[in-house]
């Protein structure tokens, strides 16, 4: 927490030269900003301690952290209704998280165990909830995104007010399929928000060495559909963003492409070394840019949450956390007629 | 005087109704005057003059039907040639146009001899060989699902389809339509003719050229529990979508632990149409066959198609529906029941025999049963399976057979390498090897790209000359 008080103090300063004006206090706001900050933080020590468990080959397989990018689903999750629903790729664990789906039984999948969302068999990559209206959890990279337009298209097909949020990263917006959906989408006007993750990296591909319009907002454009980039490493920014694209979604004017401007610390999987970056240039993010320090540097400062504070909810997560590894690792694995189960209805 | 031949207006067309003529009798004619319409099993199409002059003679009254390609339909008389008696200008016919048979698409002619005739058809139709309408009766009739007496309408196998996906989406109004063509035009092979008209433009539902994007987004919204109906003009454009249907419908059940769900249905004409080459002429069947979490179904009969179609349409997995685009215009009897759903995973006996035991499904299924009348005569008694679906694969009917016969022959149209034969020659081989009186033969598609040439396109696919020759065989009759 030291260096999220000393991003706070730099910060007032900022504020206080630029004549920020504050969000006022009322207690809903504070209720939400707080749980920004748990949400984000929740993933992050998450992710930390399956970072540990792959380490300790608990957890198998590939493995796709989602440390540093916390901010984007965590605003963008709270910008929607229960009833709306969400799709993602394989860097996952951080939406289930969002969309409240429980850690132990999470982290229960990525150990292969029986009490796991998938009962084991999906891994860290495939995993849902119908209650929450997790739809995954997809390897195939940008295969998910017309499976998110096909929820937008069900939404709208039973009239039911509805939203999804397709969410998918930089290397998944070259793929064909994607520049098929949006086509789709906005002929049709589906209530589909496309949050593009771009955290700079198509695994070891940097976007300007894989993509020749590098403002991924853009993408829509030769549909119609419009764009915006935001801050993804600043959770209010996403937040206001998400607010926004999802009302103009529901509003029946069809998709919209949100661009999240965020990085990720860890390798593309746990097996990378990502000897395609400098250790300064994520040494430079984390610094200054965290999600989780930064943010929490503003509470402080705005008086939302004391440092204290801050350090008591980190403690209460951190104990989440490791009861969700026990869990984890305590629960049986699958038994072996779980081989056959489930094949077809 | 030039005569003016009946089109050819699609690969598979080998006849047709002249439904309106345009021109009459004693009319002048320019290059790219209208003629006439021509209806097609799939389409009306307008047919243009190529030559300039006047109208002698129309041959053909409008309104006829079963008009065979390459058949005179008129007479043009050109410059200086107007007086010419008709009898005359008939006499050169059979130079200037060559016999229908040789111009029109190279189908294996047993094929071609099953079509069923259409009302009023022409002389051509009485060509058919086998088999007769009631046959398929026959073999409906001892058909569980069809109470005894009911009364058969006969419709081509296209209708059969179509009424399955009609009475499906009265029904269920989850159920909906989506693909190329499917909607305005009524489908590219005219398929789902009606189906806008009725349902709207809600559930039937064009789309843009765009496979993947249409697959998944069909995968989706059968995740979220609606339940599409997924037309592919044919199954080779389902290649562009192959991930979609193996990595996301097959599999999600699965890796959900049994939470989702993709209740889908994949469907369109796969295998060799007629002439349109490698690309446009490939036989799935068994690369979806081998894939957990589907369900593949290829029928042969209208009925089944009925029958299946609506098992598919209500299964809650997604299944991969195998038509044919030369057999949508046989007609075969289905029965006159309200509500004809038929078990997925179930071979039918066709025909009972006790020699030979003949696999064979969709078109296939036609061969076998022309090379059966042909081995009877010749005091050979075929039994022949109709596998229906593909998987689940009904191995346990195929095998009693074969406890029955001793032998077995599989055909099919796909490549060899892997085929629905080999899977069934391995099953036979593990499960009736005792009783087995010669090795398994497999009659396949060659192992080839489809050619283009008519020749090399009739070489590439089963005869049923090549099904004799394989039944002999497994008898070690000469």
């Amino acid at each position: 927490m030291a260096r999220a008080e000393a991003a706070a103090a730099a910060n007032n300063e900022a504020d206080l030269a630029s004549g920020e004006s504050r969000e006022p206090l009322d207690p809903t706001s504070v209720e939400r900003l707080k749980k920004f900050y748990r949400d984000m933080l929740l993933i992050r020590r998450f992710e930390e301690k399956a970072g540990q468990l792959y380490g300790m080959g608990l957890i198998g397989g590939f493995c796709h952290l989602y440390i540093g990018q916390e901010a984007v689903v965590v605003g963008m999750q709270a910008a929607l209704k229960p009833e709306d629903q969400l799709i993602t790729t394989y860097r996952d664990h951080g939406h289930m998280l969002a969309c409240g789906m429980d850690p132990a039984h999470v982290m229960a999948e990525l150990t292969g165990r029986i009490t796991g969302y998938s009962k084991g068999k999906g891994g860290s990559m495939h995993m849902f909830s119908r209650e929450k209206n997790f739809f995954g959890g997809h390897g195939i990279v940008g295969a998910n995104v017309p499976i998110g337009t096909g929820l937008a298209f069900a939404d709208r097909y039973r009239n039911n007010g509805a939203v999804c949020l397709t969410y998918f990263g930089d290397g998944a917006a070259n793929q064909g399929q994607v520049f098929e959906s949006f086509n789709m989408a906005e002929l049709w006007k589906l209530p589909v928000v496309y949050v593009i993750e771009n955290n700079q990296y198509a695994m070891g591909t940097s976007l300007v060495r894989s993509t020749a319009e590098v403002h991924l907002y853009k993408r829509g454009a030769s549909h119609n559909i419009p764009g915006e980039a935001v801050d993804g490493m600043d959770v209010e920014a996403v937040h206001a963003a998400g607010v926004k694209a999802v009302a103009w979604a529901r509003e029946g004017n069809g998709p919209i492409i949100l661009e999240m401007k965020t990085y990720r610390y860890r390798g593309h999987s746990m097996s990378d070394p990502a000897k395609y970056r400098t250790r300064e240039e994520v040494q430079e993010v984390r610094e200054k840019h965290d999600p989780i320090d930064t943010f929490g540097a503003k509470l402080v400062q705005r008086g939302v949450l004391r440092a204290d504070e801050l350090k008591a909810i980190d403690k209460e997560i951190r104990e989440l956390i490791n009861r969700a590894a026990e869990f984890a690792i305590d629960s049986p694995e699958p038994p072996p007629e779980e081989l056959y189960a489930d094949i077809l209805k | 005087m030039t005569q003016i031949l009946m089109p050819a207006l699609s690969p598979t067309m080998e006849e047709g109704k002249l439904a309106k003529w345009h021109v009459k009798e004693g009319d002048s004619v320019k290059t790219g005057d209208i003629l006439a319409e021509i209806e097609t099993d799939k389409a009306t199409m307008e047919f243009e003059s190529i030559d300039e002059g006047r109208i002698a003679k129309l041959l053909v009254p409008e309104g006829a039907e079963g008009v065979k390609v390459n058949a005179p339909i008129a007479e043009l008389a050109q410059d200086g040639e107007a007086a010419q008696p008709i009898a005359a200008a008939r006499a050169p016919a059979p130079a200037a146009a060559p016999a229908p048979a040789e111009l029109a698409p190279k189908i294996p002619s047993p094929l071609a001899g099953q079509v069923a005739p259409r009302s009023g058809a022409g002389e051509g139709a009485t060509q058919r060989s086998a088999p007769s309408p009631s046959q398929p009766t026959t073999v409906l009739a001892s058909d569980p699902a069809i109470p005894a007496g009911t009364e058969f309408v006969t419709i081509t196998v296209r209708e059969a389809l179509r009424d399955a996906m009609a009475e499906e989406m009265r029904r269920d109004e989850n159920v909906f339509l989506i693909g190329e063509e499917v909607a305005q035009y009524q489908g590219a092979y005219k398929v789902s003719q009606g189906l806008l008209e009725e349902f709207g433009a809600r559930r039937v539902i064009d789309t843009p050229i765009t496979e993947a994007g249409f697959t998944g987004l069909g995968v989706g919204a059968a995740f979220s529990g609606l339940k599409p109906i997924v037309e592919f003009m044919t199954f080779n454009f389902a290649m562009q979508a192959i991930d979609q249907i193996v990595n996301s419908s097959a599999k999600t059940l699965y890796m959900s632990g049994g939470q989702m769900g993709c209740p889908i249905v994949f469907r369109g004409p796969n295998g060799p149409a007629a002439r349109v080459a490698a690309q446009h002429s490939q036989d799935y069947s068994s690369w979806f066959a081998h894939i957990p979490g589907l369900k593949v179904v290829s029928p042969y009969f209208a009925a089944d198609a009925k029958g299946l179609l609506k098992a598919a349409i209500r299964d809650p997995n997604p299944v991969i529906f195998l038509e044919n685009e030369i057999v949508y215009g046989r007609t075969f009897p289905v029965p006159k029941l309200e509500d004809f759903v038929l078990p997925i995973g179930k071979a039918r006996i066709v025909r009972e025999g006790a020699h030979v035991t003949l696999v064979a499904h969709s078109i296939s299924v036609g061969l076998i049963m022309d090379a059966a009348e042909m081995l009877a005569k010749e005091g050979i008694e075929a039994e022949l399976v109709d596998l229906r679906s593909l998987r689940p694969l009904d191995t346990a009917t195929v095998i009693q057979s074969v406890k029955k016969t001793n032998r077995v022959v599989t055909v099919e149209q796909g490549w060899p390498i892997c085929s629905i034969g080999s899977e069934i020659a391995a099953a036979v081989v593990e499960q009736a090897f005792d009783w087995l009186d010669a090795p398994p033969l497999r009659i396949t598609g060659k192992d080839v790209p489809m050619p283009y040439a008519a020749n090399l396109e009739k070489l590439a696919l089963p005869s049923v000359a090549d099904i004799i020759a394989a039944a002999k065989s497994v008898l070690y009759r000469a």
